[in-house]
């Protein structure tokens, strides 16, 4: 017999999102608008109190088993923070309930409650405290948290001193040992250099494998698929899957294809920080042959095309290539210039990224865009295109065909024994 | 919508035990349930306070740590602070005002006043500061958030434990035998514990939606210096209006210093019964305010 580890019923968590979007307002703005709302009442204007709500999460109810790996996959905003924060008792749900067996972990981000000025080892045992490990329990793993993190001649040094990476991989080393009977984990695997990150995703395939529960959220397919056997999909707040997770997986790649196919300026999931002067409107690509837009022929010259609704003084482009799996691929970036790159005025609204040879392997590509002008960014898309490569031939060679062989094929040759 | 702790416990089923590969013997496993919570009793919980011990300590460990790291005084500050008040007070008020200082040396006067107040003071401008100084925390992990303005007051104490080893020793330094009074401090330190804690949680908490506290405070400290019979006896004033100056709670905890470190003779009885009972009405007031928003923190700070 089984007893859940978490059972979720109906749970929901509302927001109000004011007219103003600001991080705190004053005692003076709050009675002004207090004022207004009175005055409004009284001239029955009150606006529909409809438009300030948002439901970051509705109506969701799963139920999780010991011991099971569950991920958790869904766009920017679909709810999945919100979720692991209302089950770490970060925040409390507006309705519905969650029965929680067993001590909880959660990592939502690494490294907060580090505290600059202290010492490694002191910042082990605050950051283990925060995190809900005793004392005891720390100094039993210290050492073990230390070789993770290879920090071993700097903790007696400031955090502060530490560089970027030694910190992340200290904050990770910390949570990684945490012995919670439920682990709840928010992207923390994109830490650190790659070396670190197969040791961290090792380590949590270990954790995994202990019988503890785990519910992961991360955009990286691969880790999920690694690390899970079931995916729940969230999409704005509501759990539209749940099963095996290639299934999962499918139907988040398949939702983010349809979001892709409607038009780009109706797409209301894009990148917060943008100033939205200019827009992305479109983006397509086409080989040499130029009949098909979208569907492409490896090895053969690619053109990439952005469209947009605004020309800016300074516009930058970043083009990430992503994989099926959601791994990205290469990124082509116009702030790392080359006396290649043209300004051409009379091109119009529209960014175009040449590629000599299309270096793709047969496969389904998606292509993420940030959009900068005016020094600022001004809008950003995930999955704003899709297209398919078909194989081709590169350097008169002919490519892989099946799926296995990775992404990318590079031009080379060979010397071999006669 | 039910309350939140509904603690039941379960016995932790067979394979998790075998799987996790605990060293300890069988555990008992908790089911809590998480929901929308109403009114009061999230802060009050002794258990889930005494659950997350652990926290409490280390943050004040942390908020002792930190203060002077990288200062060159160091701890000194903590001394200097209230003698540096004393001296200024000293020529203004004593020597150019003559405020009275019913027998003792003026200086002396003031510092066994300003030793309490500086603790208090401090406790407050940094406590109020407080949860919006550890706002990453607040809104990343969850434990109970009395301990972010709690760690702070807590973390005090060691300056005024340094504060007031040399208001003693100037004391006797200056002549002055203790007397037994002196057992009353512990009772005199735990009513300016009690209203700084009292008054920095509540204001700790209307900071996270009002971040106005930022200013209004360090002026309002300021005030509440002058109010606070530092620089001058409460004898100043009337019988009825010593009432009154006594439910600010500083005023009981300033007079009770001067009778149990300098030895006035007249133990201020009356001054401390009304500060203590007004000290634990602050301290209610501000737990209760906290408890009541504490839910929201996580959202608007």
């Amino acid at each position: 017999m089984t007893t859940a580890a978490i059972e979720i019923s109906g749970l929901g968590k509302r927001y109000a999102i004011g007219v103003r979007r600001r991080g705190y307002d004053t005692l003076r703005e709050a009675i002004v608008e207090n004022a207004r709302r009175q005055v409004q009442r009284a001239t029955r204007r009150l606006p529909q109190r409809v438009d300030s709500t948002l439901w970051a999460l509705k109506d969701v109810s799963l139920t999780i088993a010991q011991g099971e790996a569950v991920g958790l996959i869904g766009h920017n905003g679909a709810g999945k923070t919100t979720l692991l924060k209302i089950l770490s008792r970060i925040t409390e749900p507006t309705c519905g309930h969650a029965d929680v067996t067993g001590r909880v972990g959660s990592l939502l981000e690494v490294g907060t409650g580090f505290h600059p000025e202290l010492t490694g080892r002191e910042n082990i045992y605050l950051y283990g405290s925060i995190l809900g490990m005793s004392r005891p329990e720390i100094r039993r793993r210290f050492d073990e948290i230390v070789s993770f993190a290879e920090v071993e001649r700097f903790l007696d040094t400031p955090v502060k001193r530490y560089s970027s990476g030694m910190s992340v991989r200290l904050a990770f080393a910390v949570a990684a040992h945490l012995e919670p009977e439920i682990l709840l984990v928010d992207e923390v695997l994109a830490v650190g250099d790659a070396a670190f990150q197969r040791k961290s995703l090792g380590k949590m395939n270990e954790v995994a494998g202990e019988g503890k529960t785990v519910l992961f959220v991360s955009h990286n397919l691969a880790i999920i698929q690694a690390l899970c056997r079931r995916a729940v999909l969230l999409s704005r707040g509501e759990v539209v899957a749940d099963g095996p997770v290639a299934d999962a997986i499918d139907q988040y790649l398949r939702a983010f294809e349809s979001s892709a196919a409607s038009n780009l300026l109706d797409r209301t999931d894009r990148d917060g920080r943008g100033w939205q002067l200019a827009r992305i409107s479109a983006v397509e690509i086409r080989d040499e042959s130029g009949t098909h837009p979208d569907v492409v022929v490896g090895g053969r010259p690619a053109t990439i095309t952005v469209h947009v609704t605004e020309v800016l003084p300074e516009t930058q482009c970043r083009l990430t290539i992503v994989n099926s799996l959601g791994q990205p691929i290469t990124t082509l970036d116009t702030e790392l210039p080359s006396r290649h790159d043209i300004r051409d005025a009379e091109l119009g609204p529209r960014i175009e990224c040449e590629l000599s040879a299309l270096p793709l392997l047969p496969g389904r590509y998606r292509i993420d865009i940030l959009l900068k002008g005016r020094n600022q960014i001004q809008d950003g898309l995930l999955a704003a295109g899709f297209f398919d490569v078909e194989p081709g031939v590169l350097g008169e060679r002919p490519m892989p065909v099946s799926g296995s062989d990775g992404d990318v094929v590079i031009d080379h040759a060979w010397r071999l024994p006669a | 919508m039910q309350r939140a702790p509904y603690p039941q416990t379960v016995e932790e089923p067979l394979e998790t035990r075998q799987l996790a590969a605990r060293p300890a013997a069988p555990r008992r496993v908790e089911t809590f349930r998480i929901a929308s919570t109403h009114g009061f009793g999230r802060l009050l919980n002794p258990r889930e306070l005494w659950r997350f011990r652990e926290v409490a300590r280390q943050i004040a460990a942390r908020d002792v740590k930190v203060r002077y790291r990288q200062t060159v005084l160091g701890a000194a500050w903590a001394i200097l602070q209230p003698v540096g008040t004393m001296v200024v007070f000293t020529i203004f008020f004593g020597h150019l005002a003559h405020l009275s200082s019913e027998g003792s040396p003026y200086a002396l006067f003031t510092l066994a006043g300003l030793v309490p107040w500086t603790y208090f003071s401090n406790a407050v401008l940094l406590g109020s500061d407080s949860l919006v100084m550890n706002s990453p925390l607040v809104s990343k992990v969850y434990f109970p958030r009395i301990f972010i303005p709690a760690g702070v007051v807590g973390a005090g104490l060691i300056d005024f434990a340094i504060a007031f080893v040399i208001l003693v020793v100037v004391t006797v330094a200056w002549g002055t035998s203790l007397s037994i009074a002196i057992l009353a401090v512990p009772l005199l330190v735990a009513i300016a514990v009690a209203a700084a804690l009292g008054v920095s949680s509540g204001l700790s908490a209307i900071n996270v939606r009002y971040r106005d506290v930022r200013y209004v405070v360090p002026f309002s400290m300021q005030l509440w210096l002058f109010a606070t019979p530092i620089a001058y006896p409460s004898s100043l004033l009337s019988h009825n209006w010593r009432i009154v100056a006594a439910l600010n709670p500083m005023t009981g905890v300033v007079e009770g210093f001067r009778w149990a470190v300098l030895g006035n003779p007249a133990a201020p009885w009356t001054l401390i019964g009304v500060s203590s009972a007004s000290a634990v009405v602050v301290l209610l007031l501000g737990l209760f305010y906290f408890d009541r928003v504490e839910r929201r923190f996580a959202d608007i700070i």
